[in-house]
Parts: C-alpha cells; sequence; structure tokens
C-alpha cells in the first residue's frame, strides 16, 4: 500500500461540535433514542440512521458530530458505521438500488436482471449514475425469495422483476425527481 | 389464503398481508387470552413448566429446546444482593438466511401475536425489558410493529401494572442496518449494545452474562410466536398437533423454480415431497429437480432419495443435513450446481464478519477456487483444495457457526454434484453455458471503460 492511498483512508482530525453541525431535531430524535438504551454510546447506529435519513449519506463531518453527541471515541463509532451495509460513507445518488443478489433471485434470474439494470443506468455496481440520480449496488436476501428476483430502493420493495418492470420502475422514479426539482425552483 | 382449521394451523390463521389485525380485532380473534392468563393466574414457574412441558424447539435454526433454555436464566429471590437490576428477553428477528422468508410473514401479517408472545416471555424470565431486533430492510414490519407496540401500551399491555398486575414491562423496536451476522445471537447483542456485530465467546452464555451484562434470552419471531397458544390451549394440544415428530407445526417455505413459491405451515414432521410436490407443486414445466437445501443457505444439499424425510430436526439430521430455517430452496436441472454453490460462498465470505482467521481467509478462498471452476480454469487438485477448506473452516475451528453454515451447501456439493465439477475442468467451461462463454464474466472494473460515470462514489 502506498501513503498516498494510506493518507486517502485517514480521518480528518478535526473536532467537530455537534451543537453546531446537526440539527436540533436530529439531536432531540438521537436523544430520545438514548433513553432507550442502558449507555448513550448504544445509540450509534440509531445516531446514523436518523442522520443519514436526513443528509443521504454520513460524512466524516457527520460521524465526528455523532461522536461528539454520544461523547464516544469516533474510531468505535466509525467501526459499527463501516460495518453496516445500509450506512452510507460515501455519497450516493437520490436512489439508491439495492438488488438481491442471494441465492433464490440467482437461480431465477439475477444474473440478466442484474445485467439490464447496469446498462440502463449505463453504470456497474457500485456506482452513482452521472445525473445522481441513482446509485446501484447489491444486498443479501431482501425476504422475498418466493417473489424472486427481488430489490429495494428507499423503502420499497420491488418483487418479481422483469426487464419491463424495471423499466417502468426507473422512469416513474425518474419523473417523481424531475418532479421535485422543478418544484424547488 | 389457505383456508385452514384455526386450531390446527395456529401461527398463520390470523395473517392479513393486507391489513394484519389491528387490537381490538385481535382481542375479538381471542388474542392476548394466553398472556394474560400467564400474567394473571400463574407463577413464571409455572409458565416455564408448561413450556418444557410443551416440547418447543426454537425455530431459528439449531433446534434448541424453549423451556431448557429459558431454565438457564437464574431466577433470584427479591432481597438477594446479586439479583441484577435488569433481564432482557429479546427477539431476533434479523431474518437474513437466504431462502428465508417465514418471520416476515409472521411480523407482517399478526404483529400482535409476536407483542403477546414476547409478554409471556418476558413475564416468565421475569425481565423488565424486551427488545425486537428487526433487519433493516423490513420497513414494513416496523412500521406495523410499532403501530402494535404502541396499542398495546394504550391497552395496558405494556408500561407499568399490566392489566392491574405488578408485573411491569417495556417493549422496543430496533431496527439494524444489515449483515447477515447480526443474526447470530451474541453478535446480535454487540449490535443492539451499539458495537460492531462481531460474536462473543460462549460462555457465559447469554443466559447468565448477554445485554449490557445482564442475563439475556434470544428467541426467534417463530419460535415466540407459539407461546400465546400453547399458554391457551396447553401443553397436551401442542404435542398432539404432530404427534409422530417435534411437537408443533412449522411454517415451511419454497423457492427456486417450482410451480408455487411460498409458505404452508403444516404440522411438523411433514415430507419434503408433501411441501415440494403438494404444495409447491413440483417444479415449472420442463424443470427436473436435482437437489435442494432444506432449510435455507446453511444446510447441506439433499437429493431426489430424500423426498420422503420428513422435515423436522431429527429426521433431516439423519441424512446429513438440518431442519435450519425450513425454506427450502431448490435447484433446477437447468441452473449449474458448481453456480449455486459459488453463489452460496459468495454470500458468506461477504457476510464473513471477519473476527477469525479460518473464515475471513477461507470463505474467499474457496469463492476464488470455485470462481475458477465455473469458469472452465479449475483443476483436479482444487477439489483437494475444497475438500480441505471444509475441514479446516468446520465447527470447533472458527469462533461462530457462520463459516461451517458455508461448509455445509460446500462439502455436500461436493459429494452429490462432483460429476459437475469434474466436466467443468475436463470441458474447460460450465456445460450449461457451452455456447455462451464468457457471459457469465462480470467486467471487475467497468468504471475505467464508460466514461459517463460520476466519479467517487465507490462502495464496496
Ligand atoms: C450466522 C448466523 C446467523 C443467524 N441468523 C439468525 C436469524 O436471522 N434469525 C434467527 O432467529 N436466528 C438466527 N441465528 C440463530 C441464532 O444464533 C439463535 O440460535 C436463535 O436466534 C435462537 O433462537 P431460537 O432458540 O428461538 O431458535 C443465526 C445464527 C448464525 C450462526
Ligand atoms: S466464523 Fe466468520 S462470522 Fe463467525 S466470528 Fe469467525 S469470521 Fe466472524
Ligand atoms: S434470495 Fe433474493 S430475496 Fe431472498
Amino acid at each position: 500500500m502506498t501513503l498516498a492511498s494510506l493518507k486517502y483512508q485517514q480521518i480528518k482530525a478535526v473536532n467537530i461540535d455537534h451543537r453546531s453541525y446537526l440539527s436540533a431535531e436530529e439531536i432531540s430524535e438521537i436523544e430520545h433514542e438514548t433513553t432507550l438504551l442502558e449507555y448513550r454510546e448504544a445509540a450509534g447506529i440509531e445516531a446514523l440512521k436518523i442522520v443519514q435519513k436526513n443528509r443521504g449519506w454520513i460524512s466524516d463531518d457527520s460521524l465526528y458530530a455523532i461522536a461528539d453527541l454520544l461523547q464516544m471515541p469516533v474510531s468505535q463509532l466509525e467501526g459499527v458505521a463501516t460495518f453496516y451495509n445500509l450506512i452510507y460513507r460515501q455519497p450516493v445518488g437520490t436512489y439508491v438500488i439495492h438488488l438481491c443478489d442471494s441465492i433464490s433471485c440467482y437461480l431465477t434470474g439475477f444474473e440478466s436482471i442484474a445485467d439490464y439494470l447496469q446498462q440502463e443506468l449505463g453504470i456497474g455496481f457500485g456506482q452513482t449514475s452521472a445525473d445522481g440520480l441513482f446509485t446501484l449496488l447489491t444486498n443479501a436476501c431482501l425476504g422475498g425469495c418466493d417473489k424472486a428476483p427481488v430489490m429495494m430502493i428507499g423503502e420499497n420493495h420491488y418483487q418479481s422483476l422483469t426487464t419491463d418492470s424495471i423499466k417502468a420502475i426507473l422512469a416513474e422514479l425518474k419523473a417523481k425527481a424531475n418532479g421535485s426539482k422543478e418544484g424547488e425552483q | 389464503m389457505p383456508s385452514y382449521d384455526p386450531n390446527a394451523m395456529p401461527l398463520t390463521a390470523l395473517i392479513n398481508l393486507d391489513k394484519p389485525l389491528d387490537y381490538q380485532g385481535y382481542v375479538d380473534a381471542g388474542g392476548y387470552q394466553g398472556a394474560r392468563k400467564a400474567i394473571l393466574e400463574m407463577q413464571p414457574s409455572d409458565v416455564l413448566d408448561l413450556v418444557k412441558d410443551s416440547g418447543l424447539k426454537g425455530r431459528g435454526g439449531a433446534g434448541f429446546p424453549t423451556g431448557m433454555k429459558w431454565s438457564f436464566v437464574p431466577m433470584f429471590a427479591d432481597d438477594d444482593e446479586h439479583k441484577p437490576d435488569n433481564k432482557y428477553l429479546v427477539c431476533n428477528a434479523d431474518e437474513m438466511e437466504p431462502g428465508t422468508f417465514k418471520d416476515r410473514y409472521l411480523l407482517e401479517g399478526v404483529p400482535h401475536q409476536l407483542v403477546e408472545a414476547m409478554i409471556i416471555a418476558a413475564y416468565t424470565i421475569n425481565a423488565n425489558k424486551a427488545y425486537i431486533f428487526l433487519r433493516g430492510e423490513y420497513f414494513l414490519c416496523a412500521k406495523r410493529l410499532q403501530a402494535a407496540i404502541d396499542q398495546a401500551y394504550e391497552n395496558g399491555w405494556l408500561g407499568s401494572k399490566i392489566q392491574g398486575s405488578n408485573y411491569h414491562l417495556d417493549l422496543y423496536l430496533h431496527t439494524s442496518a444489515g449483515r447477515y451476522i447480526c443474526g447470530e445471537e451474541t453478535a446480535l447483542i454487540n449490535a443492539l449494545e451499539g458495537k460492531r456485530a462481531n460474536p462473543r465467546a460462549k460462555p457465559p452464555f447469554p443466559q447468565v452474562s448477554g445485554l449490557f451484562g445482564k442475563p439475556t434470552i434470544v428467541n426467534n419471531v417463530e419460535t415466540l410466536s407459539n407461546l400465546p397458544h400453547i399458554l391457551k390451549h396447553g401443553a397436551d394440544w401442542f404435542k398432539a398437533l404432530s404427534p409422530d415428530s417435534d411437537p408443533g407445526t412449522k411454517i415451511y417455505g419454497a423457492s427456486g423454480r417450482v410451480k408455487h413459491t411460498g409458505l404452508w405451515e403444516m404440522p411438523m414432521g411433514m415430507t419434503v415431497r408433501e411441501v415440494l410436490y403438494g404444495k409447491a407443486g413440483g417444479l415449472q414445466d420442463g424443470l427436473k429437480l436435482r437437489g435442494f437445501l432444506p432449510g435455507g443457505a446453511s444446510t447441506d444439499f439433499l437429493t431426489e432419495q430424500h423426498l420422503d424425510v420428513p422435515m423436522d430436526y431429527d429426521n433431516i439430521s439423519k441424512v446429513g443435513s438440518r431442519l435450519g430455517t425450513a425454506g427450502i430452496i431448490v435447484l433446477d436441472d437447468q441452473n449449474c450446481p458448481v453456480g449455486m454453490i459459488l453463489n452460496l460462498l459468495k454470500f458468506f465470505a461477504q457476510e464473513s464478519c471477519g473476527y477469525c482467521t479460518p473464515c475471513r481467509d477461507g470463505t474467499p478462498w474457496v469463492v476464488e477456487i470455485l470462481t475458477r471452476i465455473e469458469n472452465g480454469q479449475g483443476t483436479i487438485d482444487d477439489i483437494d483444495t475444497l475438500n480441505k477448506l471444509c475441514d479446516f473452516m468446520w465447527l470447533g475451528k472458527t469462533h461462530c457457526a457462520l463459516a461451517p453454515g458455508a461448509v455445509e451447501p460446500l462439502r455436500s456439493g461436493l459429494k452429490y454434484f462432483q460429476d459437475d465439477f469434474i466436466q467443468h475442468i475436463e470441458q474447460g467451461c460450465c456445460p450449461l453455458k457451452k455456447d455462451q462463454i464468457g457471459v457469465g464474466f462480470k467486467d471487475p472494473n467497468p468504471m475505467q471503460e464508460s466514461p459517463q460515470i460520476y466519479k467517487g462514489f465507490e462502495h464496496e
């Protein structure tokens, strides 16, 4: 490993005060979670999910702010954050597509669905489309094995996937994203 | 929805996936009677005896007798100076075993049943706090469970002085954020404590020192869901559900290319044939059965010769596999066994928590070898190496049961599909992909070739 790549993996050693970084709502939501558990740091995963829900992903600054709020070492929180596949430690698109690549989906056409998605979006797994709309990831069994193949986008599970149904789903999401952008302007 | 006699199909009789029963509906259908009986009419030790007597075994995969597990929790007199300030009950709803989707069905379809069950279990071990550890991807379950918990609080089934008794219990829903290993009970406890979810060394067992160092019981969703019915109808009724097998019913599932995939609650001990052909209708037209995993990804392959084996803990073990979660995964003759085993091992390699060497290094090594064989670049020596790796990763050599679980489909696959492995090696390709060599190859680094990619977003 070169020195440069080591540097790339380092987290900036800046302290961030949670009060100036997290919103009042985020802080109160996280504080509520800490009351349900025996120690503050036990709410780490909840805190990461709360901040990610608002900001899309967990930046180094977010990580610092949460560690500061929960009074725990950043290294420990980073150990938790990087452990879970549903915590994004890098920016993601508006929609994160989690395509199940486990066995029942594999037996019923995962490969052709995976090829189609990559082709339609022009990206490989682990990447985000140029328009910033879609990130494509695989996921372990989504618990819809009887209606395979399955993918999850946001809180929705899409089952019994075909190339046609995927085409329709992508079109709908694109329209929704464009609609909400126009609404903002 | 099949219309079963509700007395014979206790777990799923009240399931409604479109609109589960709310509190009143569940009560009108006979709900909370089991919990009422336990809390108002019985001592915890009476409930424990009843559950022991029922012969209920854990449905999370290992089949450990539930009553016995509970009896390891130390009970203390009120004035005992060693009495811990708390004990915990945790429901394992992390369902991530590929090919398994039964817990989701129970949680989405009849959430109050689990809440009632947890009240009974927590009362028995005298726990005042309970958690449901739900996998993060089950958003609909989370919504419905939280609604059921809220209604249980409103109606005096949770909180202090439950139904006028002196018992108090708080129940919380914890939603996780992925990773199969979180389902292993000690890893789950670490996850709940906000730590990295590596499994813990046992002993001490969680029953003595678990969550936050306190006595803790971890039970599967389906295991717990039996409790309201055992309380209501008694141990003899439960045993009579399946007179020739382990007591009670089992939710069997089938996935893969069968005619009707799905879940069916049946008496424990139905034969594989009764599930695969009786319920799932056999394989889709034009396909033949090559083999199947009887209970999820981490169970040994069985084949056609085992179709008449009863699906219960002992009988499936006798033929060299495990009942596991009873979610049958079917391999047909148009899917490649080597490809299937490669897919399974990729799952285990990805989900390995990395704590111990045999698993952290062994599972990717197997993937590397299988990838070569599937792509026609394997050698006969590879088979030996795979067999050795099965030994290196077997029970007792790893920190938890994930790696042995990965070995199960591998070692049995090497046995039953030996000819397929040899064909791949001799023919230099996957026999099923002969005319499309290379199609299965995924470009490992498409980033360098496609210019339209947004830079900097790489996920592992
Ligand atoms: C890698 C691994 C993953 C597991 N995942 C689950 C799971 O998702 N759900 C579950 O109930 N048990 C799971 N188990 C089994 C649990 O460790 C534990 O045995 C079970 O929750 C006990 O509940 P029971 O006695 O009710 O069966 C898993 C075990 C291992 C080794
Ligand atoms: S066997 Fe695998 S999952 Fe289990 S502790 Fe070892 S590395 Fe982790
Ligand atoms: S294997 Fe894809 S949902 Fe279970």
